[in-house]
């Protein structure tokens, strides 16, 4: 391409980049540069002092990260098995199964939740289920505690874990299997020697995918907690839309951003490790 | 080091028959080839005896020990597969490792043999690449190593170098049939490729439509072919009439060309130059027509010239 209609393909995404710029990445910066500022004194660092000395923002941070990772494991201990059993399927059951995975994508995330707090509440299904069967006396507790807003997260996330790890499974040769199996391989060799390596790139990049989703989710925890789960996002809204105080805010949004950029780091250096 | 035997073996799929009683017996050390077009049955053979697949009747043993109920694991077969089927995610060493590794033989003992497995299909100093980062030869190279380093009973081998190109193909034939011999391994070879069915193999068996059609040595496959399938599938076959009535086949090589008016008249319709060889493409009377096949040597004739062929009533094989 020459410097002529390099320079008209830019005039053509121009306009776009403008948009992208006044849009969204100006009141990014406008945010995080909030958080370095007081009103008639400039430049300062005291909302991060702030962060420090109250150690509830920090706890909520923490109390979210372990959220979010009890959510992914739960989500890789169903999504895997599934995934793998779907790849296992004939051609049409593929399809219905994709379609069973991906039909919660349609409904509203709003009516998911709530839809399980009619499955999860002391008089729903799983509640009268248990007590029918005998397994418990009194209701168990699902709904606003940290189970309720782990068990609404994997659902609602499972798809963006399944489907990248569907895809990689089906990409899995046949006969490298077989090809194993001809080497004197037995089953658990194989899954473990052979499939699993090759379906870990995708497991990795739909878990973190997962993670980062869980550390932002508002909806899910807002319900599903009924504000006893205090998790990044609710602590956000809390301190944007009730106290208003968004220099906080914007800093808790500043360290959010930092730890979420670290573990995606992290994960492309692994995963250029793997494949180099 | 084993001797192989097929009886009787039969696939269905539904009331389609991949493999129609097929007996066939190797010897140990033995090279054979299974040869014939797509969808003969070649490949769902060779699965059969992998163990990858059960067949529906019918008794397969390796080294006199019964098999056709046998996993792929219990059967101690090298397998190479067209697509080669490396683990992408393992090194060269550690995919000539891997079926070491299943044998429980481990640290020196098994880095050594890798190490001659490599030497033997020269690829010692590859072993920490990729097989990403290897060509398809060096690729089928690793394959072939892998399928031999822990001594198999037998070797199989499924168009393992259909997807090389001619040169290549050509050379890799070579060090094929010379690894074969020095290792002495019981091998089959699956193929629709009938030069490498011819140069490769001490017999050949002949499949198509799931039912062999000839089981013999090259040479006589190749003059003394059973029937119409394997005259015309193994190379160009004229087919011409006997005496008797019957018809017989006769290969291009074998019809001699002369001048105009010392034989069967002709006249050339097609001259293809092929290198070494003059293939003519001759129409004969009474619409006949016959190809044959002469060493070039300076001049060729033209389409349209008169010339006449003849030929020993010897090497016409009569088939049905």
């Amino acid at each position: 391409m020459n410097k002529a209609s390099r320079l008209e393909g830019f005039g053509f995404i121009a306009p776009l980049l403008v948009l992208m710029v006044v849009a969204f990445n100006a009141p990014i910066v406008y945010m995080l540069g909030l958080a370095f500022w007081e009103k008639g004194r400039g430049f300062t660092l005291e909302h991060y002092e702030g962060l420090l000395e109250a150690p509830v923002y920090l706890r909520v941070l923490g109390n979210t990260m372990r959220i979010a990772l009890i959510a992914t494991l739960a989500n890789i201990l169903i999504g895997y098995p599934l995934a793998h059993w779907m790849r296992g399927l004939g051609s049409r059951g593929r399809v219905i199964a994709i379609a069973l995975v991906v039909l919660p994508f349609w409904v509203s995330i709003l009516v998911r939740t709530y839809a399980w707090i009619v499955v999860l509440g002391n008089g729903g299904i799983v509640n009268r289920a248990l007590q029918w069967s005998g397994l418990t006396d009194a209701p168990v507790s699902f709904l606003y505690n940290e189970l309720g807003v782990t068990i609404g997260m994997a659902n609602v996330l499972l798809p963006f874990l399944v489907l990248p790890l569907f895809a990689a499974m089906l990409r899995i040769d046949d006969r490298l299997l077989q090809a194993a199996a001809s080497l004197g391989a037995p089953p658990r060799t194989i899954f473990w020697k052979v499939y699993f390596p090759l379906t870990l790139p995708a497991l990795a990049a739909g878990a973190l995918l997962v993670f980062i989703l869980c550390l932002g989710f508002y909806v899910t925890p807002a319900i599903l907690g009924g504000g006893r789960v205090p998790m990044i996002s609710n602590l956000l809204d809390t301190l944007i839309n009730q106290i208003p105080r968004w220099e906080q805010a914007s800093a808790i949004s500043t360290i959010l951003l930092i730890v979420t950029l670290a573990i995606f780091a992290a994960y492309r250096r692994l995963d250029r490790k793997a494949s180099a | 080091m084993s001797d192989i035997r097929l009886e009787g073996v039969t696939k269905r799929y539904g009331t389609f028959a991949a493999a129609d009683s097929v007996d066939l017996s190797v010897t140990q050390g033995e090279f054979v080839t299974i040869l014939g077009p797509s969808g003969s049955g070649k490949t769902t053979l060779l699965s059969l005896i992998a163990g990858l697949n059960r067949p529906t009747s019918g008794r397969i043993s390796i080294g006199g020990r019964d098999v056709t109920e046998a996993t792929a694991q219990e059967r101690n077969i090298g397998l190479v597969f067209q697509s080669y089927a490396l683990f992408p995610h393992m090194t060269v060493l550690q995919n000539v490792l891997f079926p070491l590794g299943v044998r429980r033989i481990g640290g020196a003992e098994a880095g050594r043999l890798a190490r001659d497995a490599l030497k033997l299909v020269r690829l010692d100093g590859f072993e920490g690449r990729r097989p990403s980062q290897l060509s398809g030869g060096q690729q089928q190279r690793v394959a072939l190593a892998r399928a031999v380093v822990f001594k198999p009973d037998i070797l199989l081998l499924d168009e393992p170098l259909g997807a090389l190109d001619r040169k290549l193909r050509e050379e890799l034939q070579v060090e094929l049939k010379q690894l074969q011999r020095s290792l002495g391994v019981t091998t089959i070879l699956v193929t629709h490729d009938q030069e490498e069915a011819l140069s490769l193999s001490d017999r050949i068996m002949v499949l198509d439509k799931g039912r062999v059609q000839q089981v013999a040595a090259p040479t006589e496959a190749y003059l003394k072919p059973a029937n119409r399938f394997v005259a015309e599938f193994l190379g160009i076959a004229n087919f011409v009439g006997l005496p008797d009535g019957r018809q017989g086949v006769i290969r291009p090589e074998r019809v001699r060309l002369m001048a105009a008016g010392q034989g069967l008249p002709a006249r050339v319709v097609e001259a293809i130059y092929l290198g070494q060889m003059v293939r003519y493409h001759l129409a004969l009377e009474g619409n006949q027509s016959v190809v044959a096949a002469v060493p070039f040597l300076g001049a060729a004739h033209a389409p349209g010239e008169r010339v006449s062929v003849s030929w020993e009533s010897a090497d016409v094989w009569p088939v049905t």
